[in-house]
């Protein structure tokens, strides 16, 4: 019982990392950057569903619909004020102003909210109890809303066009914009994605702990970042894999042995998948040319 | 830097203050004896500033923090820098050689030789972290670049977890009570150390298989470069200076725990070492001074500080992606034999394109 109860917490948490991860790895896969950033949008995204929920008093859905196009708004603009101009720059100037912007972000936020916030609870508080194991409504929509969303981005990064054009770039970014396809406008499309799923995991996370600061971004993003790592970074399949890798891992510690311990196993066991396969679960080597 | 003579020549009656400032500092960093100049300076000072306070304590411990801040930027110049992978990992080693160097001085040295065994906490912590960082190094011989990030993301996690969940040395609450024993000449002297090991690593023969890493990692080994051996030595000698930095911030604030080397202190470093420019020493010092002062300057502004201070670094990266100094470096720290060595090479090229023309 005891397991099958931690199991669900897995799916909750692992579905929050995995929507995260979820929008690292399409970056990362699209233009070879690692968006430090979005952590912090996801944490944008859990203090505009506060900020609305709590000035306005809408409801869960328009709540959860703002913070969407909101954060998907606000990750489209750094995409084009902060990332493009720096497109043909070395790499790493690109990462730290990832990292700058992510600071910004927080501080930002820092400056209005200096003290943890309440979110105000949205949804209803139904607890089912199936014979011992008790699953909120909370806990449901969690998971089925995230498992809903990846399967819309699955299928539209292997059905559409659009996702044609995607992985068509992260394959070559030259030869595309000679197919006609605008390499820009895809390039926003996918950060769009990225960052209507990272606000879309703040909601529900905040929504889960309702008690948001500024730094959740740097705690949650960083484990997202590694989850769409172990899973193999650039493959969204391998995103979410590593997402409820990670959760299961964090979980089952906390469960079984005492709670300080959740980084020291967690982290050694990333190096112990890292050093067998070191492209990550569903990863695959990249050729070194010469 | 160096093209200027026909330049100054062709505009000599044009030219204004900007130019002449120019002159100056080409003058300037073109003199080899300057950097002496500048040690002997910064020398008597490190020694008389905190003897006849010749600037508020405050501005003193800035000063410290400018020290430490170099040895930081420098020590991971060579990992982030010169050999191109990408290190989170540099606060990780900074806490293992702070928690040494003050649990050493704590209760292992004896008490009323603390100050003549001060050094030795330091370098110890230095070499304890070297050692450490050995298990970052050995998984960078199979992977690269971001993967490689996360390593030392996750040993950075691990460091910290540790270090919390052994609570003979403080557990979460860390360390307090530590005896100030950082003092200017100590910073001062462990700066130009670290600055003169890591140039003279960097052109070294270990230092060139560093370099070809990171140009590249496969043509570099078909050339025979031994790059197991390189790394290894690249992560040991840039972690032993964190360490080294480590043990100085420790004396210097006087309380540790590991939420002060979480990955915030990290990312500090890196943006220094961004700001500066990858790849040049004189970056390094350029971006760590900037930094620490711009941090000091702008306090007044309150929260806001923190705001600005991001927003500055996107900027300088949009307009200047490769930091302040680029890939170029101060000829102070080139070794003369170098500079030769590129003199020869430009004379023999010209010759050859005089050749090859006619």
């Amino acid at each position: 019982m005891y397991i099958i109860q931690q199991l669900i917490n897995v799916l909750q948490l692992g579905s929050v990392y995995a929507l995260i991860a979820l929008g690292y790895t399409m970056v990362y896969g699209i233009i070879r950057l690692i968006n430090f950033a979005h952590g912090d949008l996801f944490m944008v995204g859990a203090f505009i569903s506060f900020i609305v929920a709590t000035y306005l008093k809408l409801p869960f859905i328009p709540t959860l619909l703002i913070s969407m196009t909101a954060v998907a708004m606000l990750g489209v603009s750094i995409e084009r004020l902060a990332y493009r101009p720096l497109r043909q720059a070395p790499r790493m100037s690109a990462v730290i102003t990832a990292l700058g912007v992510g600071l910004f972000l927080e501080n930002l936020i820092l400056v209005f909210y200096p003290y943890p916030q309440s979110v105000p609870i949205l949804l209803p508080t139904i607890v089912w109890n199936l014979g011992g194991i008790s699953i909120s409504f909370l806990q449901v929509l969690i998971i089925g809303l995230s498992l809903f969303l990846m399967l819309i981005l699955d299928l539209i990064v292997r059905h559409t066009m659009v996702g044609m054009a995607m992985r068509a770039i992260s394959l070559n970014k030259t030869i595309v914009p000679l197919m006609g396809v605008s390499v820009d406008k895809i390039i926003s499309i996918t950060f769009a994605l990225g960052t209507g799923l990272a606000a879309v995991a703040g909601v529900m996370y905040s929504q889960a702990f309702p008690v948001i600061d500024p730094y959740i971004g740097i705690l949650i993003g960083w484990q997202a970042f590694i989850c769409a790592v172990v899973g193999g970074i650039g493959n969204i399949r391998g995103a979410m894999l590593g997402g409820f890798i990670l959760a299961a891992v964090q979980i089952m510690v906390v469960a079984f042995l005492p709670s300080t311990y959740r980084d020291f196993v967690t982290f050694t066991l990333l190096l112990v998948i890292l050093s067998f396969r070191p492209y990550g679960i569903l990863g695959k080597p990249s050729m070194e040319k010469v | 830097m160096k093209i200027t003579k026909v330049k100054t020549e062709e505009k000599s009656n044009a030219r204004g203050v900007a130019w002449y400032l120019r002159d100056r500092w080409e003058a300037i960093a073109n003199n080899r004896l300057m950097l002496p100049i500048l040690l002997m300076v910064g020398f008597v000072l490190s020694f008389g500033i905190p003897q006849f306070n010749l600037v508020n304590p405050y501005v003193q411990i800035i000063i410290m923090y400018i020290g430490i801040n170099i040895i930081l930027t420098t020590s991971l110049n060579i990992v982030n820098g010169y050999m191109g992978e990408f290190s989170i990992g540099h606060a990780g080693f900074m806490a293992v050689g702070a928690y040494v160097s003050s649990l050493l001085i704590l209760y292992v040295f004896p008490r009323s030789l603390v100050f003549l065994f001060f050094p030795l906490g330091v370098i110890a912590g230095g070499v304890v972290a070297a050692l450490v960082s050995l298990i970052v190094a050995i998984p960078s011989f199979k992977t690269r670049g971001d993967y490689l990030a996360i390593i030392t993301l996750a040993f950075l996690f691990i460091v910290k977890s540790v270090l919390e969940n052994i609570s003979a040395i403080g557990g979460p609450r860390g360390i307090v009570g530590i005896d100030k024993l950082t003092t200017m000449p100590w910073v001062f002297f462990f700066t130009v150390l670290s600055l003169w090991v890591i140039r003279n690593f960097i052109h070294s023969n270990y230092g060139r298989g560093v370099l070809s890493i990171r140009e590249d990692e496969v043509a570099s080994r078909l050339m025979s470069v031994n790059t197991r051996q390189v790394k290894f030595l690249a992560f040991a000698v840039s972690s032993f200076f964190a360490g080294v930095a480590g043990a100085l911030f420790a004396h210097l604030l006087q309380f540790i725990s590991p939420r002060v080397f979480d990955v915030l202190k990290s990312t500090d470093i890196l943006i220094m070492v961004y700001l500066g420019g990858i790849g040049s020493i004189a970056g390094s010092i350029l971006g760590a001074t900037i930094y620490t002062v711009l941090l000091e300057v702008l306090r007044p502004l309150g929260m806001f500080r923190m705001v600005l201070m991001p927003l500055l670094l996107v900027f300088l990266m949009l307009y200047r992606p490769r930091g302040i100094m680029g890939l170029r470096e101060l000829r102070w720290f080139v070794p003369i034999q170098d500079l030769k060595f590129v003199k020869r090479w430009r004379r023999k090229k010209v010759v050859n394109d005089a050749n090859s023309a006619s």
